[in-house]
């Protein structure tokens, strides 16, 4: 691997890494066999962490960090002065093949600043993936990052060669949009991930591979004046109309060549984790995007303790629950109990009456759900009503301090 | 006092502890009655105190343990603790005994207990699949062989292979471990010794890219090494080439982002974005010939056809024919409707006083999809998907050539070129495409297939008639227009 490789490696592995995504989980059953190479096991797999706690598990590059695009949070914007590169098709195909021999990468994350034009940019995108796929048997992972402005053919055949095709909304309102990222159509965006997701679920119906790790996208947070509602609001309607396998969320991080247009400030990350911890409560616990939202205060979640428990001490009236009577849905609502956790509970309490110690063995969160659940050898009491109950249950806030 | 003796051997000794469980539920021996011992833990009784009373497993019938069970022993197996057997054998002893569903009873201190053990195993094989590095160390040839070291906490080496095997199926691999090896030559695998790791297991050059690629990749404004500890701890560092660089991306760290911080907002370059704007504006292929070209780029959905098969004729054509699909004909001479099919049509367009030269003809889906039956390729039709799939192809196609009129031929032609499915023989006639007057009517394939006699001649008969009427309609929306 020359020097000239290793920096345009270095430049466009910077460029890509505020992508949130890295999943590689979803995609079943591709066996590259004798004549080919790798695999998809259906879970994905972390071959490394960085000391940003991140999970690395596909080589997330841009194929170049040219753009004609002028998005004001993003670094590769065309009036930002960051060192520019680009790959040829050959090199991001030797890469991955070189990586994913020795075990590092599950594939390829590939997206790309808009060059010449979206067609173009998404056709050489889209030459990468064939090249992996047709001529070296290549069965690991492949995302892609669609070009919403690309022509809708081109995303047809995007899904051909793709586990997970993606298309980032990056900001939460159309205005926001138009403000920050002048040249993107929020309508557009939309236009494509609704294609998508016929197109999978057509495919799924038909037995066919398109996408078959569905489709995802990213938000940014704190780039805008949106509140948490809103942002749920836009990640709750993409879920259910658009079927997407996730919404990612990514704290504006400050990039170096900073626009003028947004604060330099360090990335909300706590905020962040709350999102990240909500949207699981829209999806796998049956809360509404208002419930989540009464737990905070102005439409912000509440940043010193989790949703579920914010919401919770908002809602003392339907505590404690007892763990040997309730049905799922309320067992859910418990801060501390997870979906695993009350699942055992489920399949634990048809053999016997589960005791204070019993759920000490079969969920790790018992300290904040001792308020409010009964057991046969526990009642809280008053313990669920009383004013101080939030100090007992979290340390007393500390300054988050990141510098 | 234990009355039996069980002595298995080093590591992850499945087939005795699955022979010795056989003899000792046959012996009817409680789990208190049993010592177990293993080469990896030695006895408190310095292994001679006792005499080895194992029952004869091999001639015991086999037991019926709930899935869950199997699956449970086969991972805890693997654990190093010197209990293991013990535990499992209490679990077996108690589900054997009135207690099938035990493992359900997620409080009990003994299922607490070997889900833990459970757990840490297969937590080893993840990190052992996630964290194996492969060298290149070329054979003398200059092929391609890959070695890596690791150690796994468990005795996972053998239950770990098949994840590689399976992925590393056509390269030439070993994997070293301090409790056992791995070796593939692409055909079979070999479980060998133990082995220590040798000098000069330097990484190779991609390595040396790959640690590259992992320093870019980090993001310093959001550091938090204790996350990274936690799911990578130190212990496997000694064997990954890109933890390295760690100590200094962390130490780097604050003042990258002290620098981003207090840099001034960078003044934008004001460039006009018209460029941007007009580049998509353009990106949708400027003439049908453009179009033509990215069709036959495009690799067909289905694969197997030699070649995708566009349309034909004039632009400005009055009438557009539209098909299902090219054939076994059509794919071989990679122009429509030139089959047994399209003979038919062009037959009856004459007669009916279509000139076919004059008309454009293309289909629904540009290739061929078949099923091999000996030396025949058989037809297979293109399912709803696959027509949506090829649609905006056809619909751009029109947009090219502006028919006056636009014909479907059968139902997968209406399909594609009214989006929903349509009843051909109730709906024959004219019709509203979209943006394009329109008329259903058979696909000539239909003709083919009828049995000779009245009704085929019938039914070709009917298939003439509406071509006649498509050709006045076409000539009536000229006179409109």
């Amino acid at each position: 691997m020359d020097d000239a490789l290793l920096d345009k490696l270095a430049i466009l592995a910077d460029a890509a890494k505020y992508d949130a995504s890295c999943a590689s989980s979803g995609a079943k059953g591709r066996k590259g066999g004798a004549a080919g190479l790798g695999s998809t096991t259906g879970a994905g797999i972390c071959h490394a962490y960085t000391p940003d706690g991140r999970c690395v598990s596909l080589l997330k590059i841009l194929l170049t960090n040219y753009c004609l695009f002028d998005c004001a949070y993003c670094i590769n914007r065309r009036s930002s002065n960051v060192r520019r590169a680009r790959f040829s098709v050959a090199e991001v195909v030797a890469l991955t093949i070189g990586f994913y021999k020795r075990n590092c990468i599950e594939g390829l994350f590939l997206s790309s600043g808009i060059i010449r034009s979206p067609d173009h940019t998404m056709e050489q995108m889209m030459l990468v993936a064939k090249t992996l796929r047709q001529e070296h048997g290549f069965a690991g992972y492949i995302h892609l990052k669609t070009i919403p402005e690309a022509s809708p053919w081109l995303i047809e055949q995007a899904g051909l060669w793709a586990d997970r095709l993606s298309i980032n909304l990056e900001l939460p309102s159309e205005s926001s949009l138009e403000q920050l990222a002048p040249e993107k159509d929020g309508a557009n965006i939309k236009a494509v991930m609704g294609q998508v997701n016929e197109r999978i679920t057509e495919a799924k119906e038909e037995r066919r591979r398109f996408s078959p790790a569905g489709q995802s996208t990213q938000m940014i947070v704190g780039a805008d004046a949106a509140t948490d509602q809103s942002v749920l609001h836009t990640s709750h309607t993409l879920y259910r109309r658009y079927g997407l396998r996730r919404v990612y969320y990514s704290a504006f991080s400050p990039i170096p060549e900073a626009s003028a247009v947004l604060p330099v400030k360090p990335p909300p990350l706590q905020r962040e984790n709350r999102l990240y911890q909500a949207d699981w409560l829209l999806r796998y616990y049956g809360f509404t995007v208002e419930e989540i939202a009464e737990g905070g205060e102005g439409g912000m979640l509440d940043l010193g303790i989790d949703p579920k428990l914010a919401w919770a001490l908002k809602n003392r009236h339907r505590f404690p629950v007892d763990v040997n009577r309730a049905d799922r849905e309320l067992l859910l609502r418990v801060p501390g109990l997870g979906a695993r956790a009350v699942d055992k509970i489920l399949e634990a309490r048809r053999h016997t009456r589960l005791r204070m110690e019993d759920l000490g063995r079969l969920s790790a969160g018992l300290k904040r759900a001792r308020p409010f659940l009964i057991t046969a050898d526990h009642h809280p009491g008053g313990l669920t009503d009383r004013l101080d109950l939030r100090r007992r249950l979290v340390p007393p806030a500390q300054q988050l301090s990141l510098f | 006092m234990a009355l039996h003796r069980v002595e298995l051997v080093e590591g992850a000794d499945h087939a005795g502890f699955r022979r010795a469980v056989r003899g000792l539920v046959a012996a009817g021996a409680a789990p208190d009655d049993v010592l177990w011992t293993a080469g990896d833990a030695p006895s408190l009784f310095g292994g001679s105190t006792l005499p080895t009373m194992l029952p004869d497993g091999d001639a015991a019938p086999p037991l019926s343990l709930p899935r869950a069970v199997g699956e449970l022993v086969e991972a805890v197996v693997c654990h190093r603790e010197p209990e293991r057997y013990a535990l499992l054998y209490q679990l077996i002893w108690r589900v054997l005994h009135g207690e099938r569903y035990l493992l359900g009873h997620h409080g009990d201190p003994l299922v607490h207990r070997l889900a833990l053990l459970n757990k840490a195993v297969r937590r080893d094989l993840h990190k052992m699949h996630a964290f194996v590095r492969f060298r290149d160390v070329p054979d003398p040839d200059g092929g391609e062989r890959f070695v890596a070291f690791f150690e796994p906490d468990h005795f996972i080496v053998e239950a770990a292979a098949p994840f590689f095997v399976e992925r590393f199926q056509s390269m030439i691999w070993s994997i070293l471990t301090p409790v056992g090896s791995l070796h593939w030559n692409r055909r079979e695998l070999t479980v060998g010794p133990p082995a220590v790791m040798s000098e000069g297991m330097e990484g190779d050059a991609v390595l040396a890219g790959w640690r590259r690629y992992y320093e870019s990749t980090f993001n310093p404004a959001r550091v938090n090494p204790t996350a990274m500890r936690a799911e990578m701890p130190k212990k496997y560092w000694a064997n990954m080439p890109e933890t390295a660089s760690i100590p200094r991306m962390i130490q780097e760290a604050p003042a990258r982002v002290r620098a981003m911080v207090e840099q001034e907002a960078a003044a934008p370059i004001r460039r006009s974005p018209d460029k941007a704007v007009a580049a998509m504006a353009t990106s949708r292929p400027a003439t049908l010939a453009d179009l033509n070209a990215l069709i036959r780029r495009s690799p067909p959905l289905v694969p197997g056809a030699t070649q995708a098969v566009l349309g034909e004729g004039p632009e400005e054509a009055a009438i557009a024919f539209v098909g299902e699909q090219p054939g076994d004909q059509e794919d071989v001479q990679g122009r429509p409707f030139v089959g047994p099919a399209g003979q038919l049509l062009t037959r009856a367009m004459a007669e009916a006083g279509i000139d076919r030269d004059a008309a454009y003809m293309t289909n629904a889906v540009k290739h061929f999809k078949f099923k091999p039956q000996g030396k025949r390729r058989i037809h297979q039709s293109p399912t709803a998907g696959e027509v949506k799939h090829y649609r905006w192809w056809l619909m751009e196609e029109l947009r090219f050539v502006r028919p006056r009129l636009v014909v479907a031929l059968g139902a997968t032609a209406a399909l594609a070129l009214t989006g929903r499915s349509v009843s051909v023989l109730r709906e024959r006639g004219p019709a509203g495409f979209g943006d394009w007057d329109g008329f259903v009517t058979v696909h000539p394939s239909y003709l083919l297939r009828l049995p000779d006699g009245e009704g085929a001649r019938g039914a070709y008969g009917d298939f003439v008639a509406d071509l006649r009427r498509v050709r006045d309609l076409a000539e009536g929306l000229r006179a409109g227009s």
